[in-house]
This record gives C-alpha cells, sequence and structure tokens, in this order.
C-alpha cells in the first residue's frame, strides 16, 4: 500500500524519523546475518585453530574426563587395562546415575527411567551406551592419531560420545535419530493436518468451521515443554502398552509428540493455501456435475498443491528443529539404528541438552555450534524454497494457467 | 450445493462417502488429541493449583512448595523482551506497510527475513543468545565498563533472545492491524493537510492499537512457553529470590517443568507437581492466545 500522495515537503525531524523507521525494518535482515554469523563464530574455533581447541578440551572438571593428558600413547595396553574403571557399565545403572547428577546440578541431565529394568538413560559423562564398551579399549591405540585427524572426519565418525577418554562427535547417529523422528512426525502430522485442513476449508458447515478452525489453531500456542511432558508421561506409556516396544521412550513417542507440533503448522498454512483457491474453480467443477467431495480432492487438492507442499515443507522444519519435545521423549541414546521403537537422539535434542554442560571454547562447543549452523542452514534453506519457488507457482497457477 | 448424488453407482458413493469420512475423522481425531490433553493436565492437575502453590518457593531440592519463583522470573522475562521487542517489530510493521514500494527489493528482503526468522529452530536462537549476546555483547560491555556482570547469561540476554525469537510474530501481527486501518481516514488525513509522518502518528497508529495489544500478546504467549532458546542464556533450575537486577539469573515456568519431569532424581514423587505446573502453565498461554485470537476475529470483523 504505498502511498499514492507522493509528499514533496519534509520537516527534517519527520525525515529523521522516517529513515529511522527504515533502519530499525532493517532489523530482521540484520538478525539473519547475525545469527549465521555469531553461531558460525563460535564453530570456527573447530577449524581454525585445532590445537588451541585440544587444550580446552581436556578442561572438564569431573575426574575421568581429565584422564587425556595422563594417557601414554607408548603403553596402550596399560591404558585398555584401566579402562573397566572408568568405563564402568554400572555406570548405566539408573541408580548410579542418579547419584552423579545430584538432585538439580546445573546442567546435569538424569533421563530417569520409570522402569530401572529399561533405562532410558544416556549417561553424559561417559556417553556410552552398554554396547559401545568394548569398543573403547580398541581405540586407546589411536588417541594420538585421532587427535590430529582433521575435523571433517571427526564429524562423520559413526559414534557420538563427546565427553570420554576420546571424544567421538560422528554426527552419523544423530543425523539418523533425527531423520527417523522427522519421518514420523510428519508421516502422522500431514495426513492429519491436510485432511482436517480440507474438512474445514470444504466440508464443514460455516458454524462447525468457526469453533474447529480457531482450536487446532491453540495447539499451536502450545508451549513445546507441554507436548514433550504430555508425551512422557502418557503417550510414552499407552505406546508401549500397545506395542510392548523394549524401551519406554523411543523415536515413535517422539514422533507423536513431535506430529503434535507439526500439525498445526500444517493445518493453518494448508487451510489457507486451500481457501485460497478461486471460487470459479469450485463452481465450474460444480456446474459440470462433480459432487463435493469430487471436487474437493479433485479439483481444490490439486489447485492447492503447492500450498500444501509448502506447508508440508515447513512442518519437516518444525519438526527437526524442535528441542524440547526431542530431548524429553525420544530416550536420547546415539544409537544409528533404523528401528522406530528403538531410542533415538536428535541434532537439536543434542544441543540443547548437552550445551548446558559443556565448556565454553572447548571443542565439543565448537562441534555443538557447528550442528547449530547445519540446522539454521537446513532451515534457511526449506523457507527459501518455500518463499521463492512454491510461492511463484502457486501465484502462476491462479493468474496464468 | 448437494448435487445428484444417488444417480451415481454405489462403488463411487462409498469412496464419496470415504474421503469425507476420512476427512471429518482427522479433524476430530486432532480435536480429540488436544481435548486429551487439556483433560488429562485439568484431571491431574486441576487439585494441585492452589494459592499457596502459587505463592510459595519451591522446597526440598524442588520436591515440595509452590513455583511463585518460576511465575515471577517467567513474568519479568517476557515483560523485558516485550519492551525490546514490540517496539522494533511494530517500526518494521509500519514501514513495510506505510513506507515500502511493495515489489522494491529491500521490502522484499525485509519480507524475506522474517519468514526465515519464523522458520529458525528455537534451539538457533539459544546459540546466538550464548555466541552473541553473553559471548560477544556481554563480554563486550562487561571490558568496557569493568564489570563482571554481564559476560554470563542473565534475565537480559533471554529477554533480547526471545525479543528476536518473537519478531516475527510481532510483526506479522501488527502489519495485519496496520493493513486493516481504512485508506479512506489515511487519504483524508493527508487531504487535510497533515505530512505523511503526522498521519501515521496521528491517524494509523491510533487506529491499530488492538493490532499491536494483539501481536505483543501472542509474542508474550510464544515466549512465556519458550525453553530451548533460553536453556543456556540464563534460565537456571533454582533461585532463593526473584531477580532483582536484569544481569540476575532466573527460573522459568517452562524450565522448572523441564527440571521437574527430567531431572529430578525421583520423578513420580513430584509427579502431581509437574502436573499442576503443566496447568499453570498452559493456563497462562491459552488465555494469552485465546485473547489474541478474540482481539483478532473483531479486527477482522471490522
Amino acid at each position: 500500500m504505498s502511498n499514492p500522495f507522493k509528499q514533496t515537503r519534509k520537516r527534517p525531524g519527520e525525515w529523521i524519523m522516517e529513515w529511522s523507521i527504515r533502519l530499525v525494518a532493517s532489523a530482521s535482515i540484520v538478525m539473519i546475518f547475525l545469527i549465521l554469523l555469531f553461531v558460525m563464530r563460535e564453530a570456527a574455533t573447530l577449524f581454525v585453530s585445532a590445537e588451541a581447541t585440544t587444550e580446552a578440551t581436556s578442561t572438564p572438571s569431573a575426574g575421568s574426563n581429565m584422564e587425556p593428558e595422563s594417557y601414554n600413547p607408548d603403553a596402550p595396553a596399560e591404558a585398555a587395562a584401566s579402562e573397566p574403571d572408568v568405563y564402568n557399565p554400572e555406570a548405566e545403572d539408573p541408580t548410579t546415575t542418579q547419584q552423579q547428577g545430584e538432585p538439580g546440578a546445573p546442567g546435569q541431565f538424569i533421563y530417569a527411567s520409570k522402569n530401572p529394568k529399561y533405562p532410558e538413560i544416556y549417561n553424559p559423562d561417559t556417553g556410552l551406551l552398554p554396547e559401545d564398551i568394548d569398543v573403547v579399549a580398541e581405540d586407546q591405540a589411536e588417541v594420538d592419531t585421532t587427535r590430529k585427524t582433521s575435523v571433517l572426519s571427526k564429524l562423520t565418525g559413526d559414534q557420538w560420545q563427546p565427553v570420554g577418554d576420546v571424544p567421538k562427535f560422528g554426527v552419523k547417529p544423530l543425523l539418523i535419530g533425527t531423520l527417523k523422528t522427522t519421518t514420523i512426525a510428519i508421516l502422522i502430522g500431514a495426513p492429519l493436518g491436510i485432511l482436517a485442513a480440507l474438512y474445514v476449508a470444504f466440508f464443514a458447515k460455516r458454524r462447525v468451521r468457526e469453533v474447529v478452525k480457531p482450536a487446532i489453531e491453540l495447539l499451536a500456542g502450545f508451549p513445546s515443554v507441554v507436548i514433550g511432558f504430555f508425551c512422557l508421561v502418557t503417550v510414552a506409556s499407552f505406546i508401549q502398552d500397545i506395542t510392548g516396544a523394549p524401551y519406554r521412550l523411543n523415536a515413535v513417542v517422539g514422533g507423536i509428540g513431535l506430529a503434535l507440533a507439526v500439525i498445526p503448522i500444517v493445518f493453518s498454512i494448508a487451510e489457507d493455501a486451500l481457501s485460497a483457491v478461486p471460487k470459479t474453480l469450485r463452481e465450474a467443477s460444480l456446474a459440470l456435475g462433480s459432487t463435493e467431495w469430487q471436487t474437493a480432492y479433485r479439483v481444490m487438492l490439486p489447485a492447492a498443491a503447492p500450498g500444501v507442499f509448502a506447508a508440508v515443507l515447513l512442518g519437516i522444519g518444525r519438526a527437526f528443529g524442535e528441542t524440547m519435545i526431542a530431548i524429553m521423549a525420544t530416550g536420547n541414546a546415539p544409537l544409528s539404528s533404523f528401528s522406530p521403537l528403538e531410542p533415538a537422539r536428535t541434532v537439536a535434542a543434542t544441543i540443547g541438552s548437552e550445551m548446558g554442560e559443556v565448556v565454553w571454547g572447548s571443542e565439543h562447543y565448537g562441534v555443538l555450534f557447528f550442528m547449530g549452523v547445519l540446522l539454521f542452514v537446513f532451515s534457511f534453506g526449506l523457507n527459501a524454497v518455500t518463499e521463492l519457488y512454491v510461492k511463484k507457482r502457486l501465484i502462476k497457477k491462479f493468474q496464468g494457467q | 450445493m448437494q448435487t445428484s448424488t444417488s444417480s451415481m453407482p454405489l462403488p463411487k458413493r462409498l469412496i464419496g462417502f470415504f474421503a469425507v469420512t476420512i476427512a471429518l475423522t482427522a479433524a476430530v481425531a486432532v480435536l480429540g488429541i488436544i481435548l486429551g490433553m487439556v483433560g488429562s493436565f485439568v484431571s491431574n492437575g486441576g487439585g494441585g493449583v492452589t494459592w499457596t502453590f502459587l505463592s510459595e518457593f519451591p522446597r526440598n531440592n524442588n520436591t515440595e512448595g509452590g513455583i511463585w519463583p518460576a511465575l515471577a522470573g517467567t513474568t519479568l522475562l517476557v515483560l523485558l523482551m516485550t519492551i525490546l521487542g514490540v517496539p522494533v517489530g511494530t517500526a518494521t510493521a509500519i514501514y513495510l506497510t506505510e513506507f515500502a514500494k511493495q515489489d522494491s527489493w529491500f521490502a522484499r528482503s525485509v519480507r524475506f527475513a522474517v519468514n526465515t526468522l519464523a522458520g529458525v529452530p528455537s534451539i538457533v536462537f539459544g546459540l546466538f543468545g550464548v555466541g552473541f549476546f553473553i559471548q560477544f555483547m556481554g563480554n563486550g560491555i562487561d571490558g568496557w565498563l569493568g564489570t563482571s556482570s554481564f559476560g554470563d547469561g542473565s534475565l537480559l540476554w533471554s529477554a533480547a533472545t526471545l525479543a528476536v525469537l518473537t519478531l516475527p510474530v510481532v510483526i506479522v501481527a501488527v502489519e495485519e492491524a496496520l493493513r486493516a486501518v481504512p485508506r479512506d481516514l489515511r487519504e483524508a488525513s493527508l487531504a487535510l493537510g497533515a505530512t505523511r509522518w503526522q498521519t501515521i502518528v496521528k491517524v494509523v497508529v491510533p487506529n491499530a492499537v488492538t493490532g499491536i495489544l494483539t501481536g505483543s500478546i501472542l509474542a508474550v504467549g510464544r515466549g512465556a512457553g519458550e525453553v530451548a532458546a533460553i536453556l543456556f542464556v540464563g534460565v537456571t533450575y533454582s533461585s532463593e529470590s526473584i531477580p532483582s537486577a536484569v544481569t540476575e539469573k532466573f527460573m522459568h515456568l517452562g524450565y522448572h517443568l523441564f527440571v521437574l519431569s527430567t531431572q529430578s532424581p525421583d520423578v513420580d514423587l513430584t509427579l502431581p507437581l509437574q502436573y499442576a505446573t503443566t496447568l499453570v502453565l498452559l493456563g497462562l498461554t491459552f488465555l494469552l492466545n485465546l485473547t489474541a485470537i478474540l482481539i483478532r476475529s473483531r479486527l477482522r470483523k471490522r
């Protein structure tokens, strides 16, 4: 709505005010750059000063973490022998873990299980799952070489053990976990959101629509901790009852939680797109003798397809970036397993749960920021695709054909 | 708009019935989940929300007592966030509706940036808070003033982080309100000899006050429930007092719930507290969102 009345004379005070408004308006653009710049700046410690970060990595105060400095590369056998003390399988026992993380110790994350038989515990101090233990001994021989290998080869490893004698920053299990939970969330959330939007846009009577639409949009206002809590206490038990899954918290529970976050987004964008389809299309279809449902599914839905596609893309963006639901409901074990009934650990949840206990400036810190850059770039890409590609197609579809 | 369905062959009618039913089922399922969630919180936590629960400090490692500091911390946080974020959001919205030529590259980039900002995962804002506000600005201020209180997580930096996070919410809401101000009003004002700036300050903005209010309320609702972005920017699990300076750490309702439900030594023991906290948090955001939706629907009718 640009002003048609060209202002020729301006008072100096007003001129200043108008330009300061313009300046403030650029804040969003500036913020995008600042986010990228400063998240990258913190991640850059990884790539720039490899030697400095090696120093920092070994500073965590917890006793076992001091080990790396004392490791003698000439005596791998000795190191291996001392292992059992440090990597005590017992550490996976819920009771031990609870002692370590004294109630409310800052930054300590205890994923206490209600069922001691199946602890969904990922111990941040050892970063180990039971099956990893035997692998560690072999790794000791590589202490020296691992330290010197490039950052990239570290990141592409198969294991995520950020706090250990040989920290491993393989993001593969985290990517698998993210993929797993996001896929489940979209498989559940997208159809529900789109079909509900279809119902509200075409089949519901006006009075029903005026209740249903704001009700579903209210779900968007649910804080993600609340959804996470609901999954933790209610959905997890329900899923375990019907599937008999060995782990109470797993990718399905997390996926359902993420789906609850995805549904309102998919719903409102898809509903917008469906309502934006010109009335003439609908009337033409009905005039040709097709029924309401034929019109809805064969005319309106295809016409709004780019918008619906955008809804799904933004839903994906929400699902992979969601942190609290993922921390609370997925079980948080960095497994490289594609099984939906096993726990998963997403990239966002890893940042959320480990950032609090990491030494600022350390290698681990840099890796977490690097994953932040990945999340940012991915969400930026998704948004760019929806903005530049999908919207253009939508406009073309409705105006040109 | 019923067409002659009865003239169709039976299989087609069945498909039609199925097609409508499946859409209806999806809508009902979503509503059912929402009602089930709210119902479970109300029935399990309803009894726990008492005056003492709201007004007491937590005791005994968060296993007894109330949520007063969390409630107060959340309130202070969103107030500070509103002060920092709403003026910027409003100014951006004014620029987009009143000044910008819609197809200029600058207006388009602002719009693109706003949409992008809305899609950035909240955990990335948390990292940004650490990298920019604490490490860069906080340490910078400390080095400059010789203090040591800014280079750590605090109420101020959390509020600043949330202000950036909620910026798109404010911009979209205010922009919608500004667009709802009739063009006639602007033209009448200009015709009477007012300058563009006078028109904006004296005619457009006063008419869009409800919209600015809606934007602020929506932002507050979003900020009150946001945990991931402030996880490492100043929130704390336990506090002896209500923060008295912006450089202090604070408790937060959402984070309190997170701590109670995942980091407490005995999760079952505090389950009633968790439900009650959930109910308070949800009630708060629910009320805020409902208010915004109601104001908005009134605005749209006008």
